[in-house]
């Protein structure tokens, strides 16, 4: 078995405010190897993004990151500031969500690009113009936009230029954080397909966050769920999708009808209650109070995640190996 | 920037200015209809005099009459005569707007540069010791009325222990030229200087560190960071730069209250510039004068604020095409 | 037979309105509560509301006039006469003190009520109206803004005659149009939100929508901005003062300054007469500035939520 890119073990991470130290995820365990797209789902507020930032090592100062990240070998969290500025980017990238805030509004985009490119690999100007060029046509845009500034573009054009920026240093790994939430369903369409092609024309590795379920399974292989700072469930992404066997992950799937299926268009069912607050989650299994079959047991249990088919697992008491 | 919105901006400030002109007008002729009597309230003056000084104003004529003249006489710069020097108007303002702008305009470059690098600090350490030291001094210095923090320094610097000199802009009778000439004029602009300086200080520390605070959240930081960048170079490319462009603002408009920003600092120290001539024409009271440095002063502020509308739209891409 | 059964539930719908505004108050009082510099600065500005109200108690008004001193020295230091000396007329500087205190803030507070109205009205207006009247009323403000402060209160108190109605109504006359411009913001944020649309909707008039949505919204930020208005007519009224435009009659912090200058305290040595009422501005600036601000980060909307 080959070694995972990126292996995370039990990572934790609490935020500090001003009411105590917040724990926003919750030992988790992710492995996602070379060339892989491993799916990451949950509503928001359930870690996700929190996720997303911690392999990087970007949350804010003072908050509490616990547990271990294996970058091909090497554990991201204990790295020096030099070997840590030299692994992000030109190693993992991430395709942050909301292109509009994420671009700087007053730096024209190439230059943008280019700062990338400038400090892994140390380009002169024209050779860095060549590749900002060049990742821009990859990405479908005219070499000309690097002259444009972030507002001059439409929503979806922002969002391909953040693909080719975390494409500029060819990263092993690519995290894409929500990449299609604040598009249209056209555009959404198109940059998911923009995605997947370039992911497998270069064989990146691939964490894909999103709360839309259905995006996930024709892009990923793998798939985890997450609810409250925790994986509630994981396996390959077409197990998960037609046997769920968590009963959030239903209620997850079921939220997204898929078009054409007049059986879930007539009876479109959501989720009772809100996602809870991550300073005051409910004992034992976090999702009991909205759980349609809760047991007796589930507001004391200790809930794990237990094997629940040959190759994915779920942390529901229903699985639970008697 | 288009031609468009050059020419809409100086259009407006054209208007603005009519404005003030007509202002002007209306606050010395029909605010008050008999200025002359009011301005010299228990004073003696022979019906004579009165009768010279209203036929000087044009007061003995009709009220569009003395528009139409007054209008004329401003688009040719003529203010009249002082009353006190029997000079005109123009050529005392011209005596002494140069050192007015030596003063207050070092002052204002010195207290912005000064008060960036603060706000800067104080926001980059937000919560610390550093913050609070730099933050309630500059505030202290904010809450003192300038005249009043003048008066401190002169007592203490001038007065108790002689360092500087107590006033005016060269020793008395001193008939030193060249160098010296200098050095005594730069001792004598030193405690007014320092004055208008602490006394600017605060607003710019002030609004640079909420500014810098307000960017520190931006998630383009994020991506910078997270392409590798080193956290002073992000500082510096990404989060001082947009921080600026508030200050910009500010200290643009500032320039404008270059000409009148020191009246009663100026007066404290007898600095003969305009804030002096300022209070003089108070004290005299010297009508023509106190007109024409009204209208001087706001033409100031019209024009700054002409300047900063073009120079933001330079600075910042998505005012041009808004 | 109706007006039996109407009293009772249009009673009931006040009394909630009343409890919920209650409530509101209450969480506000809880917030600022928590606020340190807020909380510092509440207390130092009761001290001087205090001092100002007491000042007939503690000082009698006969320390203020040169003609009812005579007896006694001029250029006391505070060591030698009373606790805070005397000017070069005798006159007494802890009088003068207390009793330019009150001058002070009535000034300030005053001139910042006369703004509000002005602004608020101007601003809500606008907002409200839009069109061909928001156009005017908004030229009309930018032109005041541009005039320079400080030189048109100087103008404008020239002109006017020496009194204190006077300098309250040229601080009004200057610092409005910062306010209408606020003022004017936050009201066309509201009208943007939804339940004012639906209210429009449901065929609410003009009037209704100004008192009942638009008025409620905006006055939180009207209250805030108030806090923070009041440090700058003080600071304006000092300065008129200094340069000689306040009213005679009457002593201010600023007066006192004006008059310790012009009387050579410099030259005397005579601290006592020009660092309190210096001192007296600065704190009560200080002061306000700091209730505003805690004022503001909970009541304004863009700053709590960076928090």
């Amino acid at each position: 078995m080959t070694q995972p890119l990126l292996d995370v073990r039990n990572l934790s991470v609490s935020y500090r405010t001003k009411s105590g130290p917040v724990t926003a995820v919750r030992d988790i365990d992710l492995q996602v190897n070379p060339g892989e797209t491993v799916g990451l789902a949950g509503e928001s507020g359930c870690g996700k993004s929190t996720m997303a930032n911690a392999i990087l090592r970007l949350l804010p100062p003072g908050t509490r990151v616990e547990g271990e990240i294996f970058f091909d070998g090497e554990d991201v969290l204990t790295m020096k500031p030099g070997r840590l500025r030299a692994v992000r980017w030109a190693e993992m990238a991430v395709v942050f969500q909301g292109a509009l805030h994420t671009l700087n509004p007053v730096q024209r985009i190439g230059r943008q690009i280019g700062e990338a490119i400038e400090l892994h690999e140390n380009t002169s100007q024209s050779e860095t113009r060549k590749r900002v060029g060049a990742l821009l046509e990859q990405v479908g845009l005219p070499a000309g936009r690097a002259n444009d500034y972030p507002h001059q573009l439409s929503g979806g054009q922002r969002q391909r230029v953040m693909i080719a920026m975390a494409l500029a240093c060819s990263p092993r790994l690519l995290i894409a954080d929500e990449p299609t939430t604040a598009l249209d369903v056209m555009v959404q369409a198109q940059v998911l397909d923009l995605l997947e092609e370039l992911q497998r024309d270069l064989g990146l590795a691939m964490i894909f966050i999103t709360h839309d379920l259905s995006v996930l399974t024709s892009v990923c292989e793998r798939l985890a769920v997450m609810y409250a700072g925790r994986i509630v469930e994981e396996g390959p992404s077409a197990t998960v999708f037609s046997r769920p066997a968590h009963p959030y992950t239903r209620a997850l799937i079921r939220a997204f009808p898929t078009i054409g299926d007049t059986a879930s268009r007539m009876a479109p069912s959501g989720l009772a209650g809100d996602p809870p607050d991550p300073a005051d989650l409910p004992s034992g299994c976090s999702f009991h109070p909205r759980c349609p079959v809760m047991h007796e047991e589930c507001p004391h249990l200790d809930v794990e995640l237990w094997p629940a088919g040959p190759d994915s697992r779920a942390a529901c008491i229903e699985v639970r190996p008697t | 920037m288009t031609f468009r919105f050059v020419s809409r901006k100086v259009l407006g400030s054209l208007a603005t200015l009519l404005f003030v002109v007509c202002f002007n007008f209306f606050l010395f002729r029909v605010v008050e209809s008999d200025p002359v009597s009011a301005l010299f309230r228990g004073r003696n003056i022979s019906q004579q005099q009165r009768q010279q000084l209203q036929h000087d104003f044009g007061l003995d004529k009709s009220k569009p009459e003395q528009f139409v003249r007054y209008l004329n006489q401003t688009a040719h710069l003529n203010f009249g005569f002082s009353f006190e020097t029997r000079q005109p108007v123009t050529s005392e303002i011209s005596a002494r707007i140069g050192r007015t702008i030596t003063l207050v305009g070092i002052s204002t470059l010195l207290s912005t540069t000064i008060g960036i690098w603060l706000g800067i600090i104080a926001a980059w350490r937000r919560n610390t010791p550093t913050d609070y030291v730099v933050t309630s001094t500059t505030m202290a210095f904010y809450a003192m009325p300038d005249f009043w923090l003048g008066l401190l320094l002169l007592a203490a610097f001038a007065e108790s222990f002689r360092w500087f000199p107590t006033g005016g802009i060269v020793n008395v009778g001193s008939g030193a030229t060249g160098l010296s000439h200098l050095v005594d004029e730069a001792k004598h602009l030193f405690l007014p200087g320092l004055t208008l300086t602490l006394a600017y200080l605060g607003e710019y520390t002030l609004i640079m560190r909420s500014s810098l605070l307000d960017t520190m959240g931006e998630d383009y930081l994020t991506l910078a960071r997270a392409k590798g960048l080193r956290d002073a170079t992000v500082r510096r490319r990404h989060a001082v730069p947009n921080a600026l462009l508030p200050i910009v603002t500010l200290a643009a408009v500032n320039f404008g209250f270059v000409l009148s920003g020191a009246i009663a600092v100026e007066s404290i120290y007898s600095w003969p510039g305009l804030g002096l001539a300022t209070y003089n024409a108070i004290r005299a009271p010297d009508l023509p004068m106190l007109q024409g440095l009204f209208l001087l002063f706001s033409a100031a502020v019209i024009v700054a604020n002409l300047a900063v509308d073009l120079l933001y739209a330079y600075l910042d891409p998505r005012v041009r095409t808004a | 037979m109706t007006a039996e059964v109407a009293t009772p539930r249009v009673v009931g719908r006040r009394r909630i309105v009343w409890i919920r505004r209650r409530r509101a108050l209450s969480r506000v009082w809880r917030m600022y509560r928590a606020s340190k510099p807020g909380m510092i600065g509440l207390v130092v500005l009761l001290v001087f509301v205090v001092l100002a109200f007491a000042a007939p108690a503690l000082a009698s008004s006969s320390g203020l006039h040169a003609i009812s001193t005579v007896q006694n020295p001029t250029w006391a230091s505070p060591s030698k006469f009373g606790p805070l000396g005397t000017d070069n007329l005798g006159r007494t500087i802890g009088a003068q003190f207390l009793w330019g205190s009150r001058i002070s803030l009535f000034v300030g507070l005053a001139a910042t009520l006369l703004t509000m109205l002005i602004g608020s009205v101007v601003g809500i207006a606008a907002g409200f109206f839009g069109g061909r009247i928001e156009g005017v009323l908004m030229r009309i403000t930018e032109w005041f803004l541009v005039i320079p402060f400080l030189p048109l209160a100087i103008v404008l108190a020239s002109v006017l005659s020496r009194s204190l109605f006077n300098i309250i109504l040229v601080i009004a006359i200057t610092s409005w149009p910062f306010t209408a411009r606020l003022i004017r913001a936050q009201v066309l944020s509201v009208k943007e939100r939804g339940y004012v649309d639906r209210s429009r909707a449901l065929g609410a008039s003009r009037w209704h929508l100004t008192t009942r949505h638009i008025v409620p919204n905006v006055a939180p930020l009207i209250l805030a901005n108030t806090t923070l208005t009041v440090p700058i007519a003080i600071l304006t009224e000092t300065t008129l003062s200094f340069l000689g435009l306040g009213d005679p009659s009457r002593a201010s912090w600023g007066k006192m300054l004006n008059e310790a200058f012009d009387a050579g305290a410099i030259g005397q040595h005579a601290w006592w007469y020009y660092v309190p009422p210096g001192l007296g501005i600065m704190l009560v600036v200080l002061a306000f500035t700091l209730c505003g601000q805690a004022l503001e980060e909970i009541l304004n909307p863009r700053l709590s939520e960076r928090a």
